[in-house]
C-alpha cells in the first residue's frame, strides 16, 4: 500500500508545480538544448547575439550577464578578440573617473550589459527562465525533462505572435495584439458572457520587434522570422542560464556514479542479509 | 542508552580505557552503531536516514551559499544571480539546496506517514513522535524563510501573505506581525532576521534529530508488525533484532543511492521543476503575481488555511460564540496550525490495543484515505479560489480532522484488530524461512 502512496504523492507533487494561466499560444519550438543531453548551438547563440545588439538592446538590458560571458565556454564562445571588440562598442558609467565625479568609457570585458533604457522594457538575462511555457502533459509540467521549462519557447512564440488584431476589440485599443501574451491588456468586448477571453493572448506595450529578415548572419542561416525568433530565444535561454552545459553534464556524471553506487550496495545489502534471510530463490 | 538488552562495549586497550574513563564517548559511538534493531523493518525505515542525509546537505550547501550572500533587498537577488553565474560551481551548489528542500520535505511527508500506518507514535514513542512534529515544525520555518532569501516576486509577496496570516490573530496579530517583519511591511529588516533565523534552524533541527535519535533508541524502534522486541535477556533480544551496523547502514546506504540517483537527476536536468518561474523577477512590492503559490510542500496545510472561508457553516457559528473575535481570517489560521496540532495529538486520540496498521483491517483504509486526502489537499491548494475548488479544500480539511479527532478514537473501540504475530522473530520466519529449514518461503510484501 505504502509504494502506491508514495507513488501518488510524487505524481501530486508534480500536478501541483503546474499553476492555470491565463490562455495564450505558446509554440513548442524544438531547440537544440532540450533533453538531458541537450546542448547550446554556438552558432545559433551568436546569431541571437546579433539580433539582440541590432534589435532588443535598443530598449531592454541585460544587466546580469557580463561582456566576458560571450567568450565562455558553453555559450556564444566568441573568440576573445572579438568579445573585447564587442564590449568596446558599449559605453558604461564608471564613477571611479573624473575625480569621483564619474564619466562614460568603453566597456571592458568585467563589465555588464547595460540596463534597460526604457523604464517599462523588463531587463532580459533571466526572461527566458522567469516564464514557463508550457506545463505539459496533463498540466503536471513533466515535460521539463525533455522541453526545459518552455521559457524559450515563450519567447519564441511571443515574437512570432504579433498577429493582426481580433475583430472584438476596439481599433483603438492601446498595445500590440499578441497571441502569446499573458500578462498585458485585455479589452471588455473580448470577454463573453462567462467572463472567458474569447481569443487567446492580450495586449502588449511593446511594438513587434522582429518581422523577418530584419538582419543578414554571417553564417547565412536563414533569417526568417521564426529562424530569427527561435535564435533570439536561445541566446536569452543561455543568458539566462548560462551554465547549463556544465550543470547537464555534472547531472549525467552524478547520475552515472550514484547509479554504479546503487549497484555495489544492493550487491553488499545481498549478500549482508543472505545469512539471515532463507529464501529458496 | 537502548532499552534493549545487548552487549555492553569493553575497552581493551589501554588507551581507549583511559579515554573511556574520562569521557565515554567511545562507548557512546559504540553503543549507537550497535543498537539492537528490529530485523523485519521494511523499505518504509529508510527515510530517517535520507532525512538525516538531507539536513546535512542542506547545512553544508547553505554555509557556502551564506559566503556569496547578500541579505540586502537592493543585492539579494543579484547575490543569488551571482552565485549562479560566477561563483566556482555555485550554480550546482545552489540547485542542491534549491532541491534538497523538496527532497527534505518529500522525505519527512513519507517517514511521517509511516509512523502514522504503523503506529509508530503509540506509547512508549510519544516523545520520539512530540520531538519530530518540533522538526517538522523548525523545517517549515526554515523553508519559508530560505525561499524569501532570493528576494524574487514569490518571496517578497509570499512574505507579505504568510506573515498576513499572523497578523490575522486577534488582539496582538498586529504586533506580532510587525515583530516577525522588523517593519510595518516586507522589506529590509524582514529579510536580515529571516536571513539570520535561516541560518539558525537548521542547528536547532539538528539538535532536536540528535533529541530524535535518542528517543527512539531509549524505547528500541518501532517495527512494521508493531510488535515489540524482547526483552528477557540479550539471547532473546538477539533473536528479534541485528545490529545497526552494519545491516541496516548498508541497507539504508543502498535506499539513499537510489534516491540520490533520483534527486542528481532532478539537480542536472530540471533544477527548476519545483520552483516558481515568478521567482526569478527581482522583488517588486508594486506589482503582485496573479498567483501567489507557496511551494509545493505547503500546499496541503495552504489549502486548509483557505478551506474555511466566511460562508462555511462552522466559521460562522464560531464567528457568533466569539463575538466576532474568531473570524474567517483567524480561524482559517487557526485551522492550519490545528492540522499540524491534531496529528501531533495521534499518540492520546489512538485508542487501539494494536499498534501496526497491518493488522487493523479497517483502520487500514482510513488511513488510505488519509494518505488520498493529503494528496488532494495538495492539488487543491496550488488551484485558484472559485469554481469547484473551495468545496474539495473544505471536504478535505474536514477529512483531515474527522481522521484525528472521530476515526482514530473511534476505530480503537469497534475495530476487530487481526492478531499479531508473537514475535519479530516469527515475522522475519514467515517471510524468509526460518534459519534452519530449507521450507518456500513467502515473499515480502
Amino acid at each position: 500500500m505504502f509504494r502506491k502512496l508514495t507513488l501518488a504523492a510524487v505524481l501530486a507533487v508534480s500536478a501541483s508545480a503546474a499553476v492555470a494561466e491565463s490562455e495564450v499560444h505558446v509554440e513548442d519550438f524544438d531547440f537544440s538544448f532540450e533533453g538531458p543531453f541537450g546542448s547550446y548551438d554556438q552558432n545559433q547563440l551568436q546569431r541571437g547575439l546579433k539580433i539582440y545588439t541590432e534589435i532588443c538592446s535598443a530598449c531592454h538590458g541585460m544587466e546580469l550577464v557580463a561582456f566576458r560571458n560571450l567568450h565562455d565556454e558553453g555559450g556564444p564562445s566568441l573568440p576573445e578578440d572579438q568579445m573585447r571588440a564587442y564590449a568596446a562598442g558599449f559605453e558604461v558609467f564608471d564613477q571611479s573617473l573624473d575625480d569621483g565625479a564619474g564619466d562614460y568609457r568603453a566597456a571592458t570585458p568585467a563589465d555588464k550589459f547595460p540596463g534597460s533604457s526604457l523604464s517599462n522594457a523588463p531587463d532580459l538575462s533571466l526572461m527566458a527562465k522567469s516564464r514557463a511555457g508550457f506545463h505539459g502533459p496533463y498540466g503536471t509540467g513533466l515535460n521539463q525533462l525533455f522541453k526545459g521549462m518552455g521559457g524559450a519557447e515563450y519567447i519564441a512564440s511571443l515574437m512570432t505572435g504579433y498577429e493582426e488584431a481580433p475583430e472584438c476589440a476596439p481599433e483603438d485599443f492601446e498595445g500590440s495584439y499578441n497571441s502569446a501574451f499573458a500578462a498585458g491588456g485585455f479589452p471588455e468586448s473580448c470577454i463573453d458572457d462567462h467572463g472567458h477571453h474569447m481569443v487567446p493572448g492580450s495586449w502588449i506595450a511593446m511594438g513587434q520587434p522582429l518581422y523577418g529578415e530584419d538582419l543578414d548572419f554571417d553564417d547565412g542561416h536563414s533569417n526568417s522570422l521564426h529562424h530569427e525568433a527561435q535564435d533570439v530565444a536561445a541566446f536569452l535561454m543561455w543568458a539566462a542560464e548560462p551554465k547549463m552545459m556544465a550543470r547537464k553534464q555534472a547531472g549525467l556524471t552524478g547520475v552515472i556514479f550514484l547509479a554504479l553506487l546503487s549497484v555495489l550496495l544492493y550487491l553488499t545489502n545481498k549478500r549482508l542479509w543472505a545469512p539471515h534471510k532463507h529464501k529458496d530463490d | 542508552m537502548s532499552g534493549i538488552p545487548h552487549d555492553h562495549y569493553e575497552p581493551k586497550s589501554n588507551f581507549t580505557k583511559g579515554v573511556e574513563s574520562r569521557l565515554p564517548i567511545i562507548g557512546l559511538l559504540h553503543t549507537t552503531l550497535t543498537a539492537p534493531t528490529p530485523k523485519n523493518l521494511n523499505w518504509m525505515w529508510i527515510w530517517g536516514i535520507v532525512l538525516t542525509f538531507t539536513l546535512a546537505l542542506q547545512i553544508a550547501t547553505g554555509i557556502v551559499l551564506v559566503m556569496h550572500y547578500t541579505p540586502h533587498v537592493d543585492m539579494a537577488f543579484n547575490s543569488v544571480e551571482h552565485i549562479m553565474r560566477n561563483v566556482n560551481g555555485g550554480h550546482m551548489i545552489r540547485y542542491f539546496h534549491m532541491n534538497g528542500a523538496s527532497l527534505f520535505f518529500l522525505a519527512v511527508y513519507i517517514h511521517m506517514f509511516r509512523g502514522l500506518y504503523y503506529g509508530s507514535y503509540k506509547a512508549p514513542r510519544e516523545i520520539t513522535w512530540i520531538i519530530g512534529m518540533l522538526i517538522y515544525i523548525m523545517m517549515m520555518g526554515a523553508g519559508f524563510m530560505g525561499y524569501v532569501l532570493p528576494w524574487g516576486q514569490m518571496s517578497f509577496h509570499g512574505t507579505a501573505v504568510i506573515t498576513g496570516l499572523f497578523g490575522a490573530i486577534p488582539f496582538v496579530g498586529e504586533s506580532l506581525q510587525t515583530l516577525l517583519l522588523g517593519a510595518g511591511a516586507v522589506g529590509q529588516p524582514a529579510l536580515n532576521r529571516f536571513f539570520s533565523l535561516h541560518y539558525l534552524l537548521p542547528f536547532i533541527i539538528a539538535g532536536l534529530v540528535i533529541v530524535h535519535i535518542w528517543a527512539f533508541h531509549s524505547t528500541g524502534n518501532n517495527n512494521p508488525t508493531g510488535v515489540e522486541v524482547r526483552r528477557g535477556s540479550v539471547a532473546e533480544a538477539k533473536k528479534d533484532t541485528l545490529p545497526f551496523w552494519p545491516y541496516f547502514v548498508i541497507k539504508d546506504l543502498f535506499a539513499l543511492a537510489i534516491i540520490l540517483t533520483v534527486f542528481m537527476a532532478v539537480v542536472g536536468f530540471m533544477p527548476n521543476y519545483l520552483g516558481h518561474p515568478d521567482n526569478y523577477i527581482p522583488a517588486n512590492a508594486l506589482a503582485t503575481p496573479s498567483h501567489i503559490v507557496p511551494e509545493w510542500y505547503f500546499l496541503p496545510f495552504y489549502a486548509i488555511l483557505r478551506a474555511f472561508t466566511a460562508d462555511v457553516w462552522v466559521v460562522q457559528i464560531v464567528n457568533f460564540l466569539s463575538f466576532g473575535i474568531i473570524d474567517a481570517k483567524f480561524f482559517g489560521v487557526l485551522a492550519m496550525f490545528g492540522a499540524i496540532f491534531v496529528m501531533a495529538l495521534a499518540p492520546w486520540l489512538d485508542t487501539s490495543s494494536v499498534r501496526s496498521g497491518r493488522f487493523r483491517p479497517m483502520f487500514k483504509w482510513w488511513f488510505a484515505l488519509l494518505a488520498v486526502d493529503f494528496v488532494v489537499l495538495m492539488w487543491v491548494g496550488a488551484m485558484p479560489t472559485d469554481g469547484i475548488y473551495p468545496y474539495i479544500s473544505l471536504l478535505g480539511a474536514t477529512y483531515w480532522f474527522a481522521y484525528f479527532l472521530i476515526i482514530l478514537p473511534l476505530l480503537g473501540v469497534i475495530e476487530k484488530p487481526l492478531t499479531p504475530p508473537a514475535t519479530i522473530e516469527d515475522d522475519f520466519n514467515a517471510h524468509y524461512g526460518p534459519k534452519t529449514g530449507g521450507t518456500a518461503a513467502k515473499p515480502a510484501e
